[in-house]
């Protein structure tokens, strides 16, 4: 085994992911969660990889499917759970829910509803790198579907214009909601984008972490490098619908399983327990992101909700403007 | 005091604030080597050189985006609109990430940025780039809008704009750049939320701001010739509103005439109608009347867009209507 402690940490971090949005599917279902609830399961390799090609010191935005890179780039599973819950502990004090999961310290700037705006707002966040040369990095995320609206075009094109140090990464996870990929778009290779704004671009599947986390290394050190922008198309899966509203009735049961079948978290734990020097660890690993779930969804359940008197003063920073 | 035009008050609040803070830019189509498509920005791409003044290409929401993204990571971008109305493409980044990214995040993250360009009617440049659009961004809470109408009040609420933590909306004319006036010496800086008494009276309160507290000021002249004695309001700034002047002022001449530019349906003027009745109701001797656009695109032609466009002879009318005389 390669890097058995990287292994493990990523095992770790992957399977916290599922297991949390498990429990928080299992929450929403019992009325603890509200609004909407968009999970990541499946997709989990891409995160937990880009967390691990990026330093501290980077930045990252994504779509509002946003639990899993919020957690692997640090955000504690009590603040994720409490967020979702509506409590005052959460990440965005019970005021963003799902969908805009915030945590300045980790340089996670959210959690975005409006499909494809929130890369300008990322591309200023690496504007922002350039401008001071703090040598950051920022990668966004955004989904096929978020590939043939207008703000992701002009995002693209500003950043490669003026070589920001970004990378954009497209989890295809093959449907826009309920719309196929070929429905959707004409070109379905969506790493070709790249070559209309002179980027860097890359294209693989995202079965094997390590394969992620040093694809996505490359694109980095580009970036890092000044050297701009690159577009990475990684092809993923969602295991469940859309959101919790969607049993996902527009794809075959022998899909799905299909995808399953070739599972990153399966095939890394494979791995992890062919060699026994890791093998040796899995059992209490386990039950240790089985204890932190557990705890996550105590903790939220009993925090206290957040109150009106927090409004005001986070809708305008000083005084109101009425 | 020295005298300048508009034009000039704007450039010099932006020149002195990146003087003062290396954080703070210029971008936006046009500003840097054309030197503004209303040479606001001339000069300073020499002075600040391309790092700080910016061209971008024709992608508002792009470089409305990069604005909010590069003000929430601690930076203060000026982003200049060529004309508000453009801004109509931007408006999601406006709406969705600048004023909302303080919420959403439970209050982690502030977003100092302004955006700022000529907004409203200009001369016959026709209906898709007239447009007031100041009363759609009125509604939205965590945006502050301000709208200055004399180089003083240009140069001092910019500046502030700029210093400010929340988003900004900065809203010109293009028909006041030329106009002259004098602007304190030093450091000036002017407080949002507080109006300016344009001209004192006791018959009657004329409510406007930007471009329209001049035709007022007209109308006022006007009025005065007919022994109607009017008091202009110059808001300044429209969120926040200043209650107090409003009352104060209605508690003195019992009447008020709001003026402005934009159509009649809701917006600014609609606001300090409601605001006055609910803070002064007792002391309104007559309803307040409106003067607005017209309730049509704005039309082309010279006659027309004039006729569309309110005009000082639209606020005697209104302000003899509520002093009744006209009746």
């Amino acid at each position: 085994m390669k890097e058995p402690k990287t292994a493990l940490d990523m095992y770790r971090m992957m399977l916290l992911i599922r297991r949390f949005e498990e429990e928080a599917a299992r929450a929403y279902s019992l009325g603890k969660i509200g609004g909407f609830l968009h999970l990541y399961i499946g997709q989990e390799s891409i995160a937990v990889g880009a967390a691990h090609a990026l330093k501290p010191t980077d930045s990252v935005v994504t779509t509002y499917r946003d639990h899993g890179l919020a957690l692997a780039r640090g955000m504690t599973s009590n603040a994720g759970m409490a967020e979702l819950f509506g409590k005052v502990t959460g990440c965005s004090k019970g005021l963003g829910g799902s969908m805009h999961f915030f945590d300045k310290e980790h340089r996670m700037y959210g959690g975005h509803g409006i499909i494809g705006a929130h890369l300008p707002l990322a591309a200023g966040v690496a504007f922002a790198s350039k401008y001071t040369g703090d040598d950051g990095v920022t990668m966004v995320f955004y989904g096929d579907g978020s590939a043939s609206i207008g703000a992701t075009h002009e995002g693209m094109s500003l950043a490669a214009l003026w070589k920001l140090p970004i990378v954009f990464v497209c989890e295809n996870n093959q449907y826009s909601m309920g719309t196929s990929l070929e429905r959707s778009i004409s070109v379905t290779d969506m790493s070709k984008k790249a070559d209309g704004y002179g980027m860097a671009k890359d294209r693989f599947v995202a079965e094997d972490v390590f394969e992620v986390r040093d694809r996505l290394q490359v694109a980095v050190d580009r970036a890092r490098r000044g050297e701009g922008p690159t577009l990475v198309e990684i092809l993923t899966y969602r295991y469940r619908g859309h959101s919790m509203s969607d049993p996902a009735k527009y794809r075959t049961k022998e899909e799905v399983e299909e995808y399953k079948n070739r599972d990153a978290l399966n095939r890394l734990r494979a791995e992890l327990d062919a060699a026994a020097e890791t093998r040796a660890e899995l059992e209490a690993l386990e039950a240790s992101v089985e204890a932190e779930v557990a705890e996550s969804i105590r903790f939220a359940d009993e925090s206290p909700e957040p109150t009106a008197d927090l409004l005001e003063s986070t809708t305008y920073a000083g005084e109101f403007a009425r | 005091m020295k005298s300048m035009r508009v034009r000039e008050a704007i450039r010099e609040a932006i020149a002195e604030e990146m003087e003062r803070d290396e954080r703070v830019f210029l971008m936006g189509e046009e500003v840097a080597r054309y030197q503004g498509a209303y040479k606001v920005s001339e000069g300073l791409l020499d002075r600040f050189g391309e790092k700080r003044v910016i061209d971008t290409p024709i992608t508002e929401a792009g470089f409305a985006g990069i604005g909010i993204g590069a003000a929430m990571v601690g930076l203060r971008p000026i982003i200049e609109f060529m004309t508000w109305n453009f801004s109509a493409v931007a408006f999601d980044q406006i709406l969705n990430n600048a004023a909302k990214l303080r919420q959403m995040s439970g209050g982690q993250l502030s977003v100092p940025v302004v955006f700022r360009g000529p907004n409203a009617s200009a001369r016959q440049v026709g209906s898709q780039h007239s447009h007031a659009m100041e009363h759609f961004y009125v509604n939205v809470p965590g945006l502050k809008v301000v709208a200055p109408s004399t180089p003083a009040d240009a140069k001092g609420l910019l500046k502030t704009a700029i210093r400010d933590e929340n988003p900004v909306l900065y809203m010109e004319s293009e028909t006041l750049y030329s106009v002259k006036g004098d602007v304190p010496e030093g450091e000036h800086l002017v407080p949002f939320g507080k109006g300016r008494i344009a001209r004192e009276g006791k018959d009657c309160t004329i409510v406007s701001y930007s471009r329209m507290v001049h035709v007022a000021l007209e109308a006022a002249e006007t009025l005065a010739a007919k022994g109607i004695d009017c008091e202009v309001i110059d808001l300044r700034s429209l969120r926040p509103l200043d209650e107090d002047i409003l009352v104060q002022s209605i508690s003195k001449t019992h009447r008020a005439v709001v003026a402005y530019e934009g159509w009649p349906y809701g917006g600014v003027g609609a606001e300090v109608v409601d605001r006055i009745q609910r803070l002064a109701f007792d002391e309104l001797d007559a309803p307040i009347l409106r003067v607005t656009t017209l309730d049509f695109p704005m039309p082309y032609n010279a006659k027309l867009e004039q006729h569309v466009v309110p005009q000082a002879q639209r606020i005697v009318e209104a302000v003899e209507s509520v002093t009744y005389r006209s009746v």
